[in-house]
């Protein structure tokens, strides 16, 4: 009985694309396992079971570091995976989380008026330049037909550039090349978060996350806003005929995109957990992360939480690699294995379907 | 004489609803043997089985007496099993040639070589008079020209079994006729031929046997000597069909809609598409506009529905001008639109089905309050919708809209578009692709609509609808209004001689 309930819930349609995501990722395992064993045969094995534990093998210590590498992936992938889901492809988040991360340090460094809600001035301020930051790239698609991912991507390499211009001539220092630190009122609150996950880097940029995760799933699934912008994504000549404000839509969904990736930027850097912006002439990595995270999530607001803890795990398994002298980029060959094999979702939800149907038949 | 091919006691199950209820099905060598069925009745699955789309739960497929188990469209076309889908898939930025070789192309050194292709696809051309430009681009031919090429592009495979799956519904007259004719040419040369259509006038004049399903069942087979379009419609939906006509005249109100000197040129092409076009429709009348594909209609309507911005002229609805309102706006101000394309304006095919039949109205007070929609009176609409038009579907209001048989998704549609009792409704092709039970249910939903006061505009190819069912016609040949004439008065003939632009005025 209970059995066959379960068989049922299994057999779901709806869950063949989450089979396939799990598949995705068993199969972008494997192939990093075959990659350590040419790197390193003798401690192979280690290796590959260290990198798999290490986000738990320290118990709240290490949950509390996937939580924090987690968070802003988990906005930028929301970013991403929110355009997708309106018929956008934001390859911008990079340039909206660098432009929001600088105003809200800005904010954070440069005003005290604000007292101990500094913060949340900054955020929200860092929210408001993502989406300028977009709008640029919205009109020239909306009036123009300028493909967006060659805006948002050209829009990234302004955004860097201006804005280590713009750490020099304000909030510098000069030692380091970075910039300055958050004062205490500008980091985001972690109401408690670091006592339960003592000795970690956990900070409160995860309640920002989660809050626009839920935001975002309850927009694009509950409002008259989000049915549009749906419908929009979908299918942009039946939303006109449905009297749908086409172009409006689209600018406003890549500003709301935008916006998200400029939060990711404020929960990067309103921290204490020693990341400055940097001057430097490669972009941040969080941003194409992003893109990883949305394909692994599904575009989907609950899968991208899943699939940013995912990577934030894997993440923090990648920094013990240096154990066993091979370098954390190894995390990067496996994630980008991962995202290939999300990308040929469509042989393994046929795999997946496969499977599961040969398992009721058996029963 | 031989069977070319058996399926046998297939049985087809999507979640919900049995597509395929233990059908036996043969097909003779040189033979064109049709399938007619109600909408949904599960014509096309059969045929998705047999060029291996979809895996039957049950049943074997015996090709020249051997069993076989197709793997895939490529596996069929192995096999020689082609089709010519009921929705094309062809690549719209690829060329002719390109489309027809993909996925097979010959290559040297790891380039494709076209020439050996060129030559292959003009000798078919050629011998089948199918007058293909191998190097225009699909996007640029008629809808006409792009099922030749999907015609070319099983031919070029060496199909001996070739699926047609209403191939009639997106062609004028014209291209019906001549698409018969290669047909028939095929059948000489020995290839076997499955034939999918909703007009029993095309089917007696092409088939050599018919079968008719109902609810996914084999209701029988016959030889087309020996049956009638009478019996076999009866076959088809259990009762008898009539076409229902206007037998009363119409209460004229006031006008509804008024089109006055309305002219828009095309701005890539600098043609001119309309030319002051100018004509009214009152309140409780059909008024047809007939004309041969391509003469304007589809600028017409664009313009009527503010799809499509005009250059001069003006529209009023309502004795209000609606000329350079929104989409929106005149939808508020009482105008339903039926589009001619129901994939690129009528449906979002990924929404569920509940959430099409609000696609007009989702944004009123009715289906939303304070920016949320209200999911409780949705749901509830879409079963009185569902209920009231007899929309068959797998799961009811949650069917993904992809999933519905082509002519349900046409009665979503106007289930949609008539319910919401609009003082005008433009209708364009409302019956294309539909059974005949449903095209006779149609027909009474617009004569309703006309006897309850409302004014319907209706755009056809079709000279016998365009009969049947108006008040007034008015004929449109080369984006002008040559004709207006009253179904009483004229014949079809005389409407062809209008429509072909070889009579005008009067
Ligand atoms: N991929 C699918 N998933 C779920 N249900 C489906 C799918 N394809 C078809 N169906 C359902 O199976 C039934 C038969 O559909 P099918 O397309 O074979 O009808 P048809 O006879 O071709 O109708 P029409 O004349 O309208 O094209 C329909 O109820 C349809 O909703
Ligand atoms: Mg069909």
């Amino acid at each position: 009985m209970m059995l066959r309930k379960v068989i049922r819930f299994v057999q779901n349609e709806k869950l063949v694309p989450v089979y396939s995501s799990m598949l995705a990722i068993v199969a972008g395992l494997l192939v990093g396992f075959v990659i350590l064993l040419l790197l390193n045969p003798s401690q192979s094995i280690q290796a590959f079971f260290t990198m798999l534990f290490a986000g738990l093998s320290n118990g709240p210590t290490s949950i509390g570091n996937v939580i924090y590498f987690a968070s802003p992936i988990i906005l930028t992938g929301l970013s991403v995976g929110f355009a997708f889901r309106t018929g956008l492809f934001n390859i911008g988040a990079t340039g909206q989380l660098l432009t929001g991360g600088y105003i809200a340090l800005l904010i954070g460094i440069r005003t005290t008026v604000f007292g101990p809600f500094t913060w949340l001035i900054a955020l929200i301020c860092a929210a408001i330049t993502g989406a300028l930051w977009s709008v640029i790239p919205g009109l020239l698609k909306m009036y123009k037909g300028v493909h967006e991912v060659v805006t948002t991507i050209m829009m990234n390499y302004v955004a860097l550039f201006l804005v280590n211009f713009l750490v020099k001539q304000t909030i510098y220092n000069n030692l380091k090349n970075e910039s300055l630190p958050a004062p205490a009122d500008a980091v985001i609150p972690k109401f408690g978060l670091d006592h339960i996950f003592v000795n970690s880097n956990v900070q409160g940029g995860v309640f920002i996350a989660i809050l626009m995760v839920i935001i975002i799933y309850v927009i694009l699934n509950k409002t008259v806003f989000g049915f549009e912008l749906k419908s929009v994504g979908y299918n942009k000549h039946a939303s006109k005929y449905a009297g749908i404000n086409v172009k409006l839509r689209g600018l406003q969904a890549l500003m709301i995109s935008g916006a998200i990736a400029g939060t990711a930027g404020a929960v990067i850097y309103l921290s204490d957990s020693l990341t400055f912006l940097k001057v430097q002439n490669t972009l941040p990595t969080q941003g194409f992360m992003g893109i990883s995270v949305a394909l692994l999530g599904l575009n989907d607001p609950i899968g991208i939480v899943f699939s940013g803890l995912f990577f934030g795990y894997l993440i923090v398994g990648g920094q013990k690699m240096q154990i066993f002298g091979l370098s954390p980029e190894v995390i990067d060959i496996i994630t980008g294995m991962i995202v290939y094999f999300s990308a040929l979702a469509i042989v393994f939800q046929n795999a997946a379907k496969r499977i599961f149907r040969m398992k009721a038949v058996d029963e | 004489m031989r069977n070319t091919l058996r399926m046998k006691h297939i049985t087809k199950i999507f979640p919900g609803i049995v597509a395929n209820d233990d059908i036996t099905f043969e097909l003779r060598h040189g033979e064109v043997h049709s399938l007619l069925g109600e909408n949904g009745a599960g014509k096309s699955t059969l045929m998705s089985v047999l060029f291996g789309i979809y895996k039957p739960e049950q049943g074997d497929i015996e090709l020249n007496g051997k069993t076989v188990e197709i793997l895939g469209p490529n596996h069929a076309y192995q096999l020689g099993i082609g089709m010519v889908h009921q929705h094309f898939k062809l690549v719209r930025t690829f060329t002719v040639l390109e489309n027809i070789i993909l996925g097979i192309e010959d290559t040297k050194f790891g380039l494709i070589t076209k020439e050996d292709a060129r030559k292959r696809v003009l000798e078919l051309s050629r011998k089948y008079n199918l007058n293909i430009d191998p190097d225009a681009k699909i996007s640029e031919i008629t809808v006409g020209m792009q099922q030749r090429v999907e015609i070319l592009k099983i031919l070029y495979r060496d199909a001996e079994i070739m699926i047609f799956d209403e191939p009639t519904a997106v062609l004028t007259p014209q291209e019906i006729k001549e698409l018969i004719e290669i047909i028939k040419r095929f059948k000489k040369e020995g290839k076997s031929i499955v034939f999918i259509s909703h007009k029993l006038d095309e089917i007696m004049s092409v088939s050599d046997r018919i079968t008719v399903l109902r609810h996914g069942k084999n209701m029988g087979t016959f030889d087309a000597a020996n049956t009638t379009k009478h019996k076999l419609s009866k076959q088809m939906v259990g009762r008898d069909i009539e076409s229902p006509k206007l037998n009363t005249k119409p209460h004229l109100g006031e006008v509804a809609l008024s089109v006055e000197h309305l002219s828009y040129t095309s701005k890539a092409s600098g043609k001119p598409i309309l030319n002051d076009v100018s004509f009214s429709v009152r309140k409780g009348e059909i008024v047809s506009i007939a004309g041969i594909d391509g003469n304007g209609q589809t600028e017409l309507v664009y313009a009527l529905t503010g799809l499509l911005q005009h250059d001069s002229g003006d529209i009023i609805l309502n004795n209000e001008s609606i000329g350079h309102e929104t989409t929106r706006n005149r939808t508020l101000a009482g105008m339903a639109h039926i589009p001619e394309d129901r994939h690129k304006h009528g449906l979002v095919l990924e929404f569920p089905l509940e959430y099409n039949l609000v696609l007009q109205e989702y944004f009123t007070d009715r289906f939303q309050t304070k920016g949320f929609l209200r999911f409780d009176t949705i749901r509830q609409h879409a079963y009185d919708l569902i209920q009231d038009y007899d929309i068959r579907s797998a799961r009811g209001p949650i069917t993904n809209t992809r999933s519905m048989s082509g002519g349900n998704q046409q009665k979503a549609i106007l289930a949609r578009e008539i319910s919401r009792s609009s003082d005008v409704l433009i209708s364009v092709q409302p019956t294309r692709g539909l059974d005949v039970g449903a095209i006779e249910y149609v027909h009474k939903r617009l004569i309703n609509l006309r006897n309850s006061g409302k004014a319907v505009l209706l755009v056809s190819l079709e000279i016998e609808e365009v009969m049947n069912i108006s008040d007034r016609i008015l004929i449109i040949y080369e984006g002008e209004i040559t004709g207006e004439l009253y179904p009483n008065t004229t014949s079809m003939q005389e409407i062809g001689l209008y429509m072909s632009g070889a009579k005008r005025g009067g």
